[in-house]
């Protein structure tokens, strides 16, 4: 595995400057409670982004109106405005369902459903074709197969393939819902604390899995373990209450912050 | 120091107390179930016997045996679960998965509670006034399920609501975020891990609805018909009531022909459980988590 600080220069530059997700004054409110307050974002195609700050500064929250996962609260407001790919995700006109499909999303505890590995891998294509043509087996397989090598798992659960998913290791399974979104085609996937359930060897096998995937997703990644997004990701985003203080390359976020709290988050004073 | 001292001793004595109370209260619970299913062998089985269960009663009900009161309550159980599985299981899907937490909602639930507690015979006089008389469907198996129906619904519908709710919320996640919706996310992944649970709880209510007999007395059930019915249109005989009738109505009645008909009545009741039971198990099995 490269490591991320050398490898993020060229890649940054190959992807251009276009955007995968980009949000003008965001605003959301829980009920009374604001929990992002005029959040401005540019997220680039195509690289790995952090997203750091003390609990309760509106990470996940950010994260989770990205693919408009809040709305199920039911008593969730938002106002402002979030592109994926150059299109308002809000937009009166747009469909949830399509949202998700090219918006994936990893939660912090593995949650594979309680269906056989290759349903799994399958479920989301089944979702979305229902009622249209059906895919034959062999095409199948061959999806299954692409996916699971996507995600570094062929090798050790190619003859599982009809187990249920819920059997096997936290790593794999955390590693199979990465893979369940990949048959959809996703251009963007949110990652909310994907290890945060996992040991110290899961944890940088998933990390090193998400490297790997780097360049054909544009990912984007909320962390509380500040070295996993010094040493995992291209750049870095800081909230703290709602707001945006600092975003930009991750090793000058870390080295060279231009924000006094963030200083004085990633020295560990608070959070 | 460490030596028992008189407070551990007493703190001893009071646990012992409490256990040997709480073990009493479970067999006090026991003995009811022991005694009555003794008696019932002991009184009734010599009047078991295949001529008993498959053919009519005769001489004013004093001989021969029980087979239009057996058939009466298959046919009343039935119609009774097509009526009241649909529209329960439909209710708790729509309060389990579509309904959001406000005050109708809060409303229905407390109705449903309600609903579980208005005693038998209220059931089988609304019974009497609408299916019989409003709808004019007569006293027939169709207002007698009908009146069943509504009687086991808040059931269905409570324990159904729990086994979706069984279901980790997690998996519900996992699908909306893969762009299923609602429907889907119930029939690919609610539906299947539920319907054990569901089951469970319908044939228990099988068993609680063939032993009711205050609701299909003013709605369906005959005190004697010698044949059996035709259509949910027909009346019928039914266990319950023929127990009744048998116990209390009919003079010289030799002794074991109650007792049988009990016997058999708690005997289908017992192998429906067994075979809910049975069925759970093996769902259970086949469940991936």
């Amino acid at each position: 595995m490269d490591s991320p600080a050398q490898a993020a220069q060229p890649s940054a530059a190959a992807s251009g400057s276009k955007l995968a997700i980009r949000t003008q004054a965001l605003n959301l409110w829980y009920d009374t409670f604001q929990a992002l307050f005029d959040v401005d974002l540019d997220v680039k195609q195509g690289i790995i982004t952090s997203l750091i700050g003390p609990s309760g500064c509106g990470k996940s929250t950010f994260l989770r109106s990205v693919n408009r996962i809040n709305e199920r609260l039911g008593y969730v407001r938002t106002t402002g405005r979030v592109d994926v790919l150059g299109h308002d995700i809000y937009a009166p006109s747009v469909e949830l369902v399509q949202v998700r499909k090219h918006v994936g999303m990893v939660f912090q505890r593995p949650n594979p459903l309680p269906l056989s590995v290759r349903e799994n891998i399958l479920f989301g294509l089944r979702v979305h074709a229902d009622g249209e043509q059906r895919l034959d087996r062999e095409r199948q397989g061959q999806i299954v197969q692409e996916a699971l090598e996507q995600v570094l798992l062929w090798d050790t659960v190619k003859d599982q393939l009809g187990e249920p998913a819920l059997r096997l290791s936290l790593e794999q399974q955390q590693k199979l819902c990465i893979a369940r979104l990949l048959p959809l085609k996703p251009s963007v996937l949110l990652m909310d604390e994907p290890c945060s359930a996992l040991d110290p060897q899961a944890t940088s096998a998933v990390e090193e899995l998400i490297w790997e995937l780097r360049g054909r997703y544009t990912i984007l990644i909320v962390t509380h373990n500040m070295a996993q997004a010094r040493r995992a990701s291209d750049e870095c985003i800081f909230m703290l209450m709602g707001k945006v203080i600092e975003h930009g390359a991750t090793d000058e976020v870390f080295v060279t912050p231009e924000q006094q709290e963030t200083a004085n988050y990633i020295e560990g004073r608070y959070g | 120091m460490f030596e028992t001292t008189a407070l551990n001793r007493r703190n001893e004595r009071v646990q012992h107390a409490f256990r040997l109370l709480f073990g009493l209260m479970t067999v006090v619970l026991i003995v009811p179930v022991v005694l009555i299913l003794g008696v019932l062998i002991w009184k009734g089985g010599p009047a078991l016997s295949i001529d008993f269960l498959f053919t009519d009663p005769r001489n004013g009900m004093t001989e021969g045996g029980i087979l239009p009161a057996l058939i009466g309550t298959v046919w009343l159980v039935t119609v009774a679960l097509l009526a009241s599985v649909p529209v329960g299981v439909a209710a708790a899907l729509y309060l389990s998965e579509y309904a959001s937490d406000n005050w109708l909602t809060r409303i229905i639930n407390l109705a449903i509670i309600n609903l579980a507690g208005v005693p038998s015979i209220v059931h089988a006089l609304f019974g009497l006034g609408a299916f019989v008389l409003f709808f004019g469907f007569g006293t027939s198996i169709l207002s007698a399920s009908l009146t069943l129906a509504v009687m086991t619904l808040p059931v269905v519908i409570v324990s159904t609501r729990e086994s979706l709710q069984a279901v980790p919320l997690a998996f519900r996640e996992a699908c909306w975020n893969m762009g299923a919706t609602r429907w889907q996310t119930i029939r690919r992944v609610v539906l299947p891990n539920s319907v054990s649970g569901i089951l469970t709880g319908v044939i228990l209510e099988v068993s609680r609805t063939a032993g009711e007999t205050a609701p299909i007395m003013f709605t369906g059930a005959a005190f004697f018909l010698p044949f059996l019915p035709q259509s949910v249109f027909d009346q019928t005989m039914a266990m319950s009531l023929h127990l009744f009738v048998v116990s209390t109505q009919v003079p010289d009645v030799p002794e074991h022909l109650p007792y049988g008909v009990a016997l058999t009545l708690i005997g289908m009741v017992l192998v429906m459980n067994a075979a809910s039971i049975a069925f759970r198990t093996y769902l259970r099995q086949r469940r991936k988590w």
